[in-house]
């Protein structure tokens, strides 16, 4: 009864059943390719233009795809009585549930990794900025997923949880954009962000550490 | 709870309990409605009369004899909500789960307030209704966060869970409103330059500042006023099928 | 023969409000180890809720829960005791062993293997079936299995006879009669008669 091979466990099955419903996965890139599609046809292809708002373009669209993504932690756990199983486990069940988070974020997060330069190159952001973006990315999108995680818990006993979702998760959602966007569009003109990535990864510290108490908290209370 | 006399924590134990709370707040909301109206009445008139012009906005400055203590009032009032909610939580009272939501429209309109009268502010001052300004912006967080307790309140049916889910929503937000403020100020100065941010300078004069404390004070009584109010509504709500307010209203009928 | 240790799940003066009706008040039980408890009642008189309860998802609105003598949320219930809801908590898109798997790591290994308790509750062979390919009565029985798998005293049971024929009904008897046997106790609400010899019975009857 060891709580690392609980941990993994949690880790596994839910990475296990990902790539079984591969559909989950996709959709939030998906999203997030499309939305920065969009932001061009909006505005106008000008390439002065979209190159200087690019840095928020992506991390706006980062933010919503994570958020649209949210959904999917929970529910069928929720759905199928597995959630009411975790919780009675003797572990502590805020570690658990920080399981089923890093698994969440390997599938819906990390992904945006993986396109985000591509999109970059579309948006004609400048190659000096690429590699901080990924760093941001990398850093951030675990604290949308953690954060993302304690709204989720609270309205996953809800039958009309997404409106209110949106409401609780994107306030949460701004330091994160504010420090990310903003050492991106610094890269691009040559300066140093030291300061930023510093912040970011205080902030991610602090969610990892902070987070999983109130999301399993909101669980218990979701399941009654 | 060693450090506390003793005759506090009864004062706290008799206050928490339900219909105790309910009569001691009937008898006491008439000295607060007194209190409430004398501040205000001082506050203003020292405001808008007694205290001079301003040398470099005129008399568009005094607009801060509203905003600045409704700004005060939403983070306060913001801070009550997340303690109530956190005592409620860990020692199941229920007098603080209500004092928890009850705080929270009354913080959403002072943080609303804060808001208009801050732009209605900056259109003299700035030519626009409204400049992505750190105070103003971290005004418009803050009423996001509000209107996200209110409304994941309204969506849970039973009103013991809402208020679990209220709690723990407020303390995740009490732990990141310092957060979101820093971050909105550095972004900030990063983007716009230095504002005429003159809101709520520290150098004020002492004939501006009184006026100014006696309206903060003012607005903290009508809190305290609004929130009785409310917490009366919400707590026999609640209770409807206590025997106390049963008695009650059995006695009010005749 | 070592002595077993005797268990206690105790609920004292527990009531229980929904929806501004009151479903119980001043319930109070003991159940020692060897015990079945089985509680009767009308749908919609408070079966689950009490199950719930008893379980620690939902707070009474008046009275404890003691394991043991300590109130449930300070003591080592969680370790001790085993579930199964109207939901069958499995994931239907993995396999049989895979779900059990998954249990066995969130508990403490019990009497049994996974390939032993699969062949008790007439699975054998199935462990590489998806579970969304067995009927309800197959699933029933695999979260059965997870209760074997594990190693447990109190089992609380939500309706444990529903979509069983008549072979699985007495299956879940048998290995309910065994449990207590072994110094385990039960909770179960159930619509049907159930048939348990040499265990002693304690019937709530809800109104």
């Amino acid at each position: 009864m060891s709580l690392s091979r609980a941990f993994f466990a949690i880790i596994r099955r839910d990475l296990v059943l990902a790539l079984r419903r591969r559909a989950e996965i996709a959709n939030p890139l998906l999203f997030f390719i499309l939305v920065i599609t969009l932001f061009p046809l909006g505005i106008g292809a000008q390439p002065h233009l979209l190159q200087a708002i690019a840095p928020g373009i992506i991390w706006v669209s980062a933010l919503l795809a994570a958020m649209l993504s949210l959904d999917s932690l929970f529910r069928s756990d929720f759905d199928d009585g597995s959630l009411e199983q975790i919780l009675l486990s003797a572990h502590p069940a805020s570690i658990l549930v920080l399981g089923k988070i890093i698994a969440h974020w390997l599938v819906t997060g990390l992904p945006l990794l993986i396109v985000a330069p591509l999109l970059a190159v579309f948006l004609g952001m400048p190659k000096n900025s690429i590699g901080i973006l990924l760093l941001t990315l990398l850093l951030g999108t675990p604290v949308l997923s953690l954060i993302g995680a304690i709204g989720v818990a609270l309205t996953v006993g809800l039958r009309r949880g997404g409106m209110i979702l949106s409401l609780l998760v994107l306030p949460l959602y701004v330091p994160v954009l504010i420090f990310a966007s903003n050492a991106v569009e610094m890269a691009g003109s040559g300066l140093p962000v030291n300061a930023q990535i510093n912040i970011l990864v205080s902030i991610l510290f602090m969610a990892l550490v902070l987070a999983p108490w109130p999301t399993s908290a909101a669980l218990k209370m979701s399941i009654n | 709870m060693l450090l506390i006399p003793d005759s506090v924590v009864r004062f706290f134990h008799r206050m928490a309990s339900p219909p105790h709370f309910y009569a001691f707040t009937e008898r006491l909301m008439p000295w607060l409605v007194i209190i409430f109206l004398f501040l205000t009445g001082a506050g203003l008139y020292g405001g808008l009369y007694l205290a001079p012009p301003d040398y470099q906005q005129g008399d568009s400055y005094r607009i801060i004899y509203i905003h600045v203590p409704s700004a005060w009032m939403s983070l306060f009032i913001y801070v009550v909500m997340a303690v109530a909610g956190a005592i409620g939580l860990v020692w199941r009272i229920k007098l603080a789960e209500i004092v928890a939501i009850s705080s929270a429209p009354v913080g959403a309109s002072f943080t609303f307030i804060a808001l208009v009268t801050g732009s209605l502010w900056g259109k003299p001052m700035w030519g626009t209704w409204w400049v992505w300004d750190a105070r103003l912006t971290s005004e418009l967080i803050l009423l996001f966060l509000y209107l996200g307790v209110i409304g994941l309140y309204g969506a849970i049916d039973d009103k013991r869970v809402a208020s679990k889910a209220v709690a723990i929503l407020a303390i995740v937000g009490v732990v990141n409103i310092p957060i979101i403020h820093y971050s909105v100020e550095w972004w900030n100065t990063l983007h716009q330059g230095p504002t005429v941010s003159k809101l709520d300078k520290p150098s004020i004069h002492v004939s501006m500042l009184i006026p100014l404390l006696l309206m903060a004070l003012a607005f903290n009584v009508y809190y305290l006023i609004a929130l009785i109010q409310r917490a009366r509504v919400e707590l026999l709500q609640r209770e409807r099928n206590s025997q106390w307010v049963k008695t009650m209203v059995m006695e009010n009928k005749q | 023969m070592e002595t077993k240790p005797i268990y206690s799940l105790r609920g004292t003066e527990l009531s229980c409000i929904r929806d501004d009706r009151v479903l119980f008040e001043g319930l109070a039980f003991e159940l020692r180890s060897g015990q079945v408890l089985l509680l009767e009642g009308k749908n919609g008189s408070g079966k689950t809720s009490l199950l719930r309860i008893l379980c620690g998802f939902r707070e009474p609105d008046s009275g404890q829960v003691l394991w043991c003598g300590d109130a449930i949320n300070d003591s080592e219930y969680y370790a001790d005791m085993a579930y199964i809801g109207h939901l069958d908590g499995v994931k239907k898109e993995l396999t049989v062993f895979e779900n059990l798997k998954i249990s066995l790591a969130l508990g403490r290994s019990g009497h049994y293997t996974i390939q032993q308790a699969l062949s008790k509750v007439h699975l054998s062979g199935y462990d590489d079936a998806l579970v969304q390919a067995l009927s309800a009565g197959q699933k029933r029985r695999l979260s059965l299995a997870r209760l074997l798998i594990t190693q447990n005293i109190v089992w609380i049971l939500d309706e444990p006879f529903t979509s069983l024929d008549k072979q699985g009904i007495a299956l879940i008897e048998t290995l309910m009669t065994e449990h207590c046997a072994n110094g385990g106790m039960i909770i179960l609400t159930s619509h049907h008669d159930i048939e348990l010899h040499s265990v002693d019975v304690q019937r709530i009857i809800l109104s």
